[in-house]
């Protein structure tokens, strides 16, 4: 299934797409939004409004502004740093948590998720630290390339191929396992 | 750039990530329309977003699914049966909804129009002032050269000698602004033809008996120099100046054939 399947579905707004919706991208999102927000029950609560919008809102994408999983992490950033701040948070991207996606694998609250995580933390745990870290800065704390630059201390003309080869490093490691 | 360098370039990550620009989005989206091989990397750039962030994503338990699906559906539930009460409308008043709708539509348009009209005149007011301003500063700068220029040129301590056109070029013409006080000396080339590539102006005091040539200087870059004023080395004694055309780099005697103007003092 594809974004080009699923959104006429969602366009007619009936509630089998929207279970298609939600098995496709509501793990990715919590993922997401877990990164951000350590606090389990506010996670899930920040998920389900992120679906409420996205549901209530989908007539303000368009794919001419880029993928609809792009629109919707975006959606999912956003309201997570919402929560933070209504929270008394700093405003600033740079204040968010230093721990990193990998971090969540640790969690204890995951032994049931035991057996799958097994195999992921395999993967996951194979990347090299500096992929990490670049991935878990652009993708999932939605830092510019700037800011990127600032915090790697890479250059900012480097960013976007250092990026690109991590990606294919996790692809290469996503069909090994 | 090759679709292969482009897909390289890792724009098509950043693409997904959503760090892109309106207009590099654009472009993206339009490669994508053209290119079958970059769509497929996009979304296989995406599925790979979509495992790891899943993978790492805490257990997500059913409750928030049923949630979700009631705060969506349960609410649009209650709007469907409403609906049967809602009472036909008759005669006019089913137009004048529709013409206030329209009314209002192409008011909003032209509104809309008048907008972005005007924000179109300010840009473009904008960079006609930064145009303007530009032109101001580079003027500012060329005045300020030509004052010291002038501030040389008058200065009354100056022993002005004039050189004159000679075989080579009679109406080639130059003149010595020698300055004993600040011990300086200029000459003002705007009477020179500009030198053939390759050769270059250079100046000369002399002495007359027995005829002894002293180089001062060279005329670098003429071209550049629209003011052909030139700063050369000072001379302690000199009966007369002379200007010839020599090899670039300049000569160590002056090749006499090429003198383009002579005077004395």
């Amino acid at each position: 299934m594809t974004q080009e399947e699923l959104l006429p579905l969602i366009y007619k707004k009936d509630d089998r797409a929207f279970t298609l919706l939600y098995d496709m991208y509501s793990k990715s999102l919590f993922g997401v939004i877990s990164n951000l927000i350590k606090d389990r029950e506010e996670a899930e609560d920040v998920l389900q409004d992120v679906f409420v919008k996205i549901w209530k809102n989908i007539d303000s994408y368009s794919e001419d502004k880029g993928r609809f999983y792009t629109w919707i992490v975006n959606i999912a950033r956003n309201s997570s740093i919402d929560k933070l701040r209504s929270k008394g948070f700093n405003n600033s991207q740079k204040n968010l948590s230093a721990d990193n996606f990998v971090h969540l694998l640790d969690d204890n609250t995951r032994m049931n998720n035991k057996i799958d995580s097994i195999g992921i933390q395999e993967f996951v745990k194979k990347l090299k630290p500096k992929c990490i870290k670049i991935i878990d800065l652009l993708f999932f704390k939605g830092y510019t390339q700037q800011e990127a630059s600032d915090e790697l201390e890479i250059p900012l003309g480097t960013v976007k191929t250092q990026n690109r080869n991590c990606i294919n490093e996790l692809r290469n490691l996503l069909q090994v396992s | 750039m090759s679709t292969q360098e482009y897909i390289e370039s890792g724009i098509l990550e950043l693409y997904v990530y959503g760090k892109l620009n309106d207009s590099e989005v654009e472009e993206v989206v339009k490669m994508a329309k053209q290119h079958a091989e970059i769509r497929a990397e996009i979304i296989e750039i995406e599925n790979a977003m979509v495992y790891l962030s899943g993978s790492v994503a805490p257990r997500l338990s059913g409750k928030n699914y049923e949630a979700i699906k009631q705060q969506i559906f349960g609410s649009e539930t209650k709007v469907v049966d409403l609906k049967p009460e809602v009472k036909p409308k008759s005669g006019i008043s089913q137009y004048l909804g529709w013409a206030a709708a329209i009314v209002f539509l192409v008011g909003g348009g032209y509104l809309y129009q008048q907008v972005e009209g005007k924000k179109e005149a300010i840009a473009n007011i904008e960079k006609e002032k930064g145009k303007l301003q530009e032109a101001v500063v580079d003027l500012e700068l060329k005045n300020k050269a030509n004052e010291e220029a002038l501030a040389l040129v008058r200065d009354p301590k100056n022993t002005i000698v004039p050189l004159a056109g000679q075989e080579v070029s009679p109406t080639s013409f130059a003149k010595v602004y020698w300055n004993q006080e600040t011990q300086t000396v200029y000459i003002d080339g705007a009477g020179l033809p500009e030198p053939p590539e390759g050769y270059v102006y250079q100046v000369w005091a002399l002495k007359l008996n027995p005829l002894t040539p002293l180089s001062i200087g060279l005329l670098d870059d003429f071209k550049g120099d629209n003011k052909r004023l030139f700063p050369v080395d000072n001379v302690v004694e000199a009966e007369a100046f002379g200007i010839t055309l020599e090899p670039a780099g300049g000569s160590v005697s002056p090749t006499l054939e090429q003198l383009y103007t002579l005077g004395k003092v």
